[in-house]
């Protein structure tokens, strides 16, 4: 079983992302199971087709620790399971904690079966204490994949993340197995983003096209693959499947020092 | 004493250790000044004797007002531990039942209430606090989740109070806040001079009405200071928070003077009601006979009223008549004995004035969380640093309260509103410690070798084990109370049982004699 969680800056499309892929793996008939582990539980309506179930942390509240799997856990598109951990509103307890419990509450109910392929944690784009690092501690998420654009911001959230995955790489075995770029339509973007995965120590493993498509798909509740099967981009996450499913270069990420990703993006002519 | 058993026990530290603590460990010099660094985070891992933020605020100041409910919102056990432990007595005012320091409120917060917040649970709480023992008062004190998941108790208290047209105040005391329990006697502090004090109007009945500031009533200390008190003609408006009631405080701002016992828990009040209402504050120490007797005289000094002192004259004649016979007794029994005190803020300086009467000399004195006022006197507040710990505390500052504000016309008293510290009172050589640990105990032990040693439950049973007799002087093991006049005979009395029936010392542990495990050494092939 192959456990990726997916990092990222906030609304870079890490959800659509990982369920646009997730889709192209169940095509290829992988079963997977998606964990969504972010306080608005957005992480698996696309492949549910709309929000289906409730979140474990909801579940928790109002019916206790007796909780039957099939209460938060529903299967959707190509037999993915997808499973939301939920949390607090804003400004209110503890998101962080929440997803601890959930993670751990899941385990117990039996949700990591032995026949799974794919575990995705799919993340709250702020790793901001350390709840939202737990797919990555404990040994759980052993590969992990960022989401960026050729935006500054989100090229700086990536070397941020490479920091906190560095931290536990050393302790907890957890690997950086690659950025996946989600086009912005940025100037440069593709080399931009391949020069910065190489300064970190790893590689751009796809460069995902921006496509009218994606929208399409999302109001209508649905993945590309599902939605639209012929469409060019549905090729495209195909593609990024069939990448991630073949990867073997997992490396412990080698930050760089905000200088660096300055001086980067001036030769790449963004800043300059 | 040995003159260098400071360079001793400091040399045993890793040189980054001795460089922070040998600011805290003194042996006195008198021909220099003392200077000590206090009131400064401990080391980790050097098992410091101190408390959190919570149990100052909670435990310490806020626990003891009677007729409050105080609700402890967090997980169980911060309340549970903070429930009956430090033996601040009470009962019950006249006319009214509400005694609520037997129980322990807490709102027991579960995983779900950190993942969620726990505003609603605490709502629920105090509802059934209301339906079960409808309060006056309600106060909110923090544990440390709740400033990590961000409840905001100030807010529940305001709608409690509109709710249920009570008055209800949160503490933010969270117990990493500073860098021990005296951050929570501030925060603490800084609430009932916000709401509590000036609300009411009871006017005392007499014009020598006191209240007796950082008295906790430990043992019932504050009983036994009361009765002298009353017997002199002085009103006792508050015992502050020992015994003490929201009712009283409300209106504790009328009395004509206040005495103040623990300096180190209670001194922002003392100072804020002179600033706000011109109530001056007289540094007291009820522990001790002399003491005593200087505090009341003191008193009747500032009242400048002859009735009053000669009142004050008689009543100590008549109290050192009752207790001569007893006092004699034990003084000869501990007359060249040698103790060593470590207590919280006050008590080290205190109980030296109680010892020196029984003929027992204080060779070793420390505090838990004192600050340098407390050892050097208040004259070297302007000198001391702010660091970012002190400053993470909030400091009100409060103004002239123009309706209530009164000049108070009084006699001569050598010192008013100040406070000289405890090291003054020490002789040269004297082993002054801050922050106290177990190991720098162990080795006074060892090199000092006193005779008693007053601590508290953390260290009482290893002091005891190295054969050294011990009484708690928190909590005064199960006895007390130990001020006043009758108090000296009861404190008398427990030291020189403890010295004259040290039985740790008498014992022989079976492992001085013979190994309690043995093994073979095999020669390596």
């Amino acid at each position: 079983m192959r456990q990726v969680a997916i990092y990222g800056k906030g609304g870079i499309g890490k959800s659509t992302t990982t369920q646009n892929l997730t889709a192209g793996l169940g095509e290829m008939g992988k079963k997977i199971m998606i964990v969504g582990c972010d306080p608005k539980a957005d992480s698996t309506r696309l492949v549910l087709g709309g929000l289906a179930q409730k979140t474990v942390l909801d579940t928790l509240r109002e019916e206790g620790e007796d909780i039957e799997l099939d209460t938060v856990m529903k299967v959707g598109y190509a037999g993915i399971k997808g499973v939301e951990s939920g949390g607090p509103e804003p400004g209110v307890g503890c998101a962080g904690r929440g997803i601890i419990t959930s993670i751990g509450l899941l385990e117990r109910l039996g949700a990591y079966e032995a026949d799974l392929d794919y575990v995705f944690y799919d993340v709250l784009g702020d790793v901001v204490c350390g709840g939202f690092a737990m797919p990555i501690r404990e040994g759980k998420a052993r590969e992990i994949y960022i989401v960026c654009s050729g935006e500054m911001m989100a090229l700086y959230a990536a070397n941020n993340i490479a920091k906190g995955i560095s931290k536990y790489a050393n302790t907890g075995g957890v690997r950086l197995g690659g950025l996946i770029c989600n086009s912005r339509k940025v100037d440069g973007e593709a080399e931009l983003v391949s020069a910065v995965a190489k300064e970190i120590g790893t590689q751009m493993i796809h460069f995902v096209p921006r496509d009218n498509a994606v929208q399409r798909a999302e109001i209508n509740k649905k993945t590309v693959i599902d939605f639209s099967p012929n469409e060019k981009q549905a090729d495209e996450y195909r593609q990024l499947a069939r990448k991630i499913d073949g990867n073997d270069m997992f490396i412990i990420p080698k930050p760089m020092s905000i200088d660096k990703l300055e001086a980067i993006l001036m030769e790449h002519g963004i800043l300059g | 004493m040995t003159a260098n058993c400071r360079e001793k026990l400091l040399e045993k530290y890793s040189a980054k250790v001795y460089k922070n603590r040998k600011e805290h460990v003194l042996q006195l010099d008198t021909d220099k000044s003392n200077t000590i660094a206090a009131n400064t985070r401990a080391i980790p891992g050097v098992m410091t004797a101190r408390g959190c933020c919570y149990a100052g605020c909670k435990g310490v100041v806020i626990g003891p007002l009677k007729d409050v409910c105080v609700i402890t919102h967090g997980p169980i056990g911060c309340g549970f531990y903070s429930w009956g432990t430090r033996r601040n007595k009470a009962k019950p005012d006249e006319n009214t039942d509400k005694n609520f320091i037997p129980y322990c409120f807490s709102t027991d917060m579960q995983e779900s209430d950190i993942v969620f917040g726990g505003e609603k649970k605490l709502e629920k709480a105090i509802e059934e606090a209301v339906e079960l023992f409808s309060p006056k008062c309600i106060m909110i004190c923090s544990t440390c989740p709740i400033g990590l998941i961000g409840d905001d108790v100030q807010a529940v208290a305001k709608r409690t109070e509109a709710k249920y047209g009570i008055a209800a105040i949160g503490y933010s005391c969270e117990g990493y806040k500073g860098v021990s329990q005296s951050g929570g006697h501030h925060i603490a502090n800084n609430g009932l001079m916000r709401y509590v004090i000036g609300i009411g109007d009871k006017q005392p009945k007499t014009k020598f009405s006191v209240n007796v500031l950082g008295e906790y009533n430990i043992g019932g200390d504050g009983w036994e200071e009361e009765r002298i008190l009353k017997r002199c003609g002085i009103e006792v408006k508050n015992l502050f928070t020992g015994d003490a009631s929201f009712e009283g405080l409300k209106s504790a701002h009328l009395v004509h003077l206040n005495l103040v016992m623990c300096h180190r828990s209670i001194n922002y009040i003392a100072e804020m009601m002179k600033t706000k209402y011109g109530i001056d504050w007289l540094k007291v120490n009820f522990v001790g006979i002399e003491a005593t007797c200087k505090s009341l005289r003191d008193i009747a000094a500032y009242f400048n009223d002859s009735e009053l002192k000669a009142r004050v004259e008689e009543v100590i004649k008549d109290e050192l008549a009752t207790i001569r016979e007893d006092i004699e007794h034990y003084k000869k029994k501990l007359n060249g004995k040698t103790a060593g005190i470590f207590s919280g803020g006050s008590r080290s300086h205190h109980y030296q004035d109680l010892l020196k009467n029984l003929g027992v000399k204080t060779v070793i004195a420390g505090y838990e969380f004192a600050h340098r006022d407390d050892y050097e006197g208040r004259d070297i507040i302007p000198n001391i640093k702010e660091d970012a710990d002190n400053k993470n505390i909030e400091n009100i500052t409060v103004t002239k309260d123009e309706k209530l504000y009164r000049e108070i016309k009084h006699g001569d008293v050598a010192e008013l509103n100040a406070y000289a510290g405890m090291i003054p009172e020490m002789c040269k050589d004297d082993i002054v410690v801050d922050d106290y640990n177990h190991f720098e105990t162990d080795e006074l032990i060892k090199s000092v070798k006193p005779d008693i040693f007053l601590s508290g439950i953390k260290d009482k049973y290893s002091i005891q084990k190295a054969g050294v007799a011990s009484r708690q002087i928190h909590s005064y093991d199960y006895s007390g109370p130990y001020s006043g006049f009758r108090g000296a005979v009861n404190f008398a009395r427990d030291v020189a049982m403890a010295i004259y029936t040290n039985s740790w010392a008498l014992v022989t542990p079976p492992w001085k004699h013979k190994p309690m495990l043995t093994g073979q050494i095999k020669e390596a092939k």
